[in-house]
């Protein structure tokens, strides 16, 4: 498999050293793997630090900047990032005013989080974590390590960011991201494996002519594979997932996020079945965002994200962000 | 210089091995240094295992772990077992990431915490220490056996030691019958249904794969026992 790298080793350095170079408005630290948002901590301000395995950019680090994200934390490809990583963010965004850990339910990214949250407390600084869990493709949450955290992030992030940004205290940012949380759901379908440095190759076999319905963000198989489907066809089956699971009852925000392969082209085509399957649901759409932000390396296929939203949480969403990977109003 | 230290303690200890007290930390700086080629030699493997339940990358980052710990247990040895167990648990914590990062971080460094400031332990210490560690990963992780996780072989691995050195076995055929244990309990499993981690998302599809962490953790554990019988 070719790919656009040196060495495996250093694709996350080599990355960060990129981004550095694109995004003078961020202090990036390459050695240590932390961005943090130039002039942290801000007089009175909730420090927003999020983090996890890197290959689903622009997730977190294209997050950060007015109105987001604090300090995001990049880990290797498809790790979390280390508890070193996420103490050293939050002493560089805390304010006083606390800092808010935004957490994807990942194994892995839980204990590391955990961990830097009593590390960071030891420290002096006050700590609260919000776990994102909103891929509906995990049904018996029993049997599993829980829902895992996707899409809904960047409506977490970006809302809990604007609350964080206006100056609302630590206790109401963490209400409203969990409040963001409870209210999404996601459903992903991979067209294709995708292709980790590392392992040089796909990560699993999708034949041609079939896709994997509910995957997840690491290369990870979904629950069931089917015969390849049209556009909307792959739109009802998600849109019904998400739906059934949610049943919202009110205006909602809408995600079509691709993960990483799929052309836009093919994306807006999927959003203009995802929005007739949810017109035919009677679901009012109060806005819509569509494109690359949390992907899965080099995987094709798309997940949409559904979130309800009332009139706070959508005055937040439209509240003005500048980062690299999403900028409105600024 | 250091090095030369190190041969003659390695010497001193294969010349007189103390039968009360055999675990000392130079016997597990040596354990470091198999346990390390064990990772590196098996990194492909680890990573292969990973890649139809996980994400392929456990050979990368236990690697990049066992190297850094390496690296520092070789830059300031620590005088006593405890402190050498905690200093390796440490460094994987802060070098792996994922959840095996904590999960063998914790492992370590509840380990050496619970021997101690002793300089030499018997066997049965460091089996107890092996179980406080062991204890420690099943509570931050809340998996249970069966679950196809590390502890699948970890859990074997010290009933089999504590078996062994009840029946009155030296340290070295106590740490063998471990090993074997811990082979055994990784080989099993393969027909379990991944109840943790990123496998679990599998559901029963995670079925008929042997567990990557729990091949991990038989690998460290017949390097211990390699160590024990002198050619680790």
């Amino acid at each position: 498999m070719k790919m656009l790298i040196n060495v495996a080793e250093n694709v996350v350095a080599d990355a960060l050293r990129g981004f550095a170079a694109a995004h003078p408005e961020l202090t990036v630290d390459v050695e240590r793997r932390v961005i943090v948002r130039r002039g942290a901590p801000y007089e009175g301000k909730v420090g927003l630090v999020s983090g996890g395995g890197s290959g689903h950019e622009p997730l977190h680090g294209g997050f950060v900047g007015k109105g987001m994200l604090d300090a995001a934390c990049p880990g290797e490809v498809f790790t979390s990032p280390v508890p070193d990583q996420m103490v050293r963010a939050a002493a560089a965004v805390d304010s006083g005013a606390g800092v808010l850990f935004i957490v994807k339910n990942y194994t892995g990214d839980v204990l590391n989080f955990q961990m830097a949250a009593e590390l960071a407390e030891d420290e002096g600084v006050q700590v609260v974590s919000v776990l994102v869990d909103d891929d509906v493709a995990v049904t018996d949450s029993l049997y599993t390590a829980g829902r895992r955290g996707t899409g809904a992030t960047l409506f977490v992030e970006k809302i809990a960011g604007a609350a964080a940004e206006e100056g609302a205290p630590l206790d109401k940012v963490a209400a409203l991201a969990r409040q963001v949380n409870s209210a999404s759901r996601t459903f992903g379908v991979a067209l294709s494996a995708c292709s980790t440095p590392a392992k040089g190759g796909p990560t699993f076999d999708l034949p041609d002519g079939e896709l994997e319905l509910g995957v997840g963000i690491h290369g990870e198989p979904g629950r069931e594979r089917r015969a390849m489907m049209t556009s909307g066809e792959i739109a009802d089956v998600t849109v019904e997932a998400v739906v059934s699971d949610l049943n919202p009852d009110g205006p909602v925000l809408v995600l079509v996020n691709g993960m990483g392969a799929t052309p836009l082209l093919e994306l807006y085509g999927f959003n203009a079945e995802v929005q007739r399957a949810l017109a035919e649901r009677r679901i009012p759409v109060a806005r819509t965002l569509v494109g690359n932000y949390v992907t899965s390396l080099d995987m094709a296929g798309a997940s949409v994200t559904i979130c309800q939203a009332d009139e706070e949480l959508l005055r937040l969403y439209d509240a003005p962000v500048s980062t690299p990977g999403l900028r409105w109003g600024c | 210089m250091r090095t030369t230290g190190e041969r003659t303690t390695r010497t001193a200890m294969n010349a007189t091995p103390d039968p009360e007290a055999p675990v000392d930390a130079a016997f597990l700086r040596r354990w470091l240094e198999s346990a390390t080629a064990a990772v590196e030699r098996e990194a492909p493997r680890l990573t292969e295992l990973d890649s139809p339940i996980g994400d392929a990358d456990h050979g990368t980052n236990m690697r990049r772990g066992f190297l850094a710990a390496r690296t520092a247990v070789e830059q300031e040895p620590p005088p006593t077992p405890g402190g050498v167990l905690v200093l390796i648990g440490r460094t994987l914590i802060s070098t792996v990431g994922g959840a095996s990062g904590p999960l063998y971080g914790t492992l370590l460094r509840r380990a050496g915490k619970e021997l101690g400031e002793e300089q030499a332990v018997s066997a049965a210490r460091l089996r107890d220490a092996l179980r406080a560690g062991v204890d420690g990963v099943a509570t931050l992780g809340g998996a249970v056996p069966g679950d196809k996780t590390m502890l699948d072989a970890l859990l074997p691995a010290v009933d089999a030691l504590t078996g062994a050195l009840d029946a009155g076995g030296g340290a070295a055929d106590a740490l063998a019958a471990a090993a074997a244990a811990a082979d055994e309990g990784a080989a099993a499993t393969v027909p379990m249904r991944a109840r943790k981690g990123r496998a679990s998302y599998l559901g029963e599809r995670s079925i008929g794969h042997q567990d990557p962490g729990a091949t991990s953790s038989a690998l460290l554990v017949t390097a211990l026992a390699d160590t024990a019988r002198g050619d680790g």
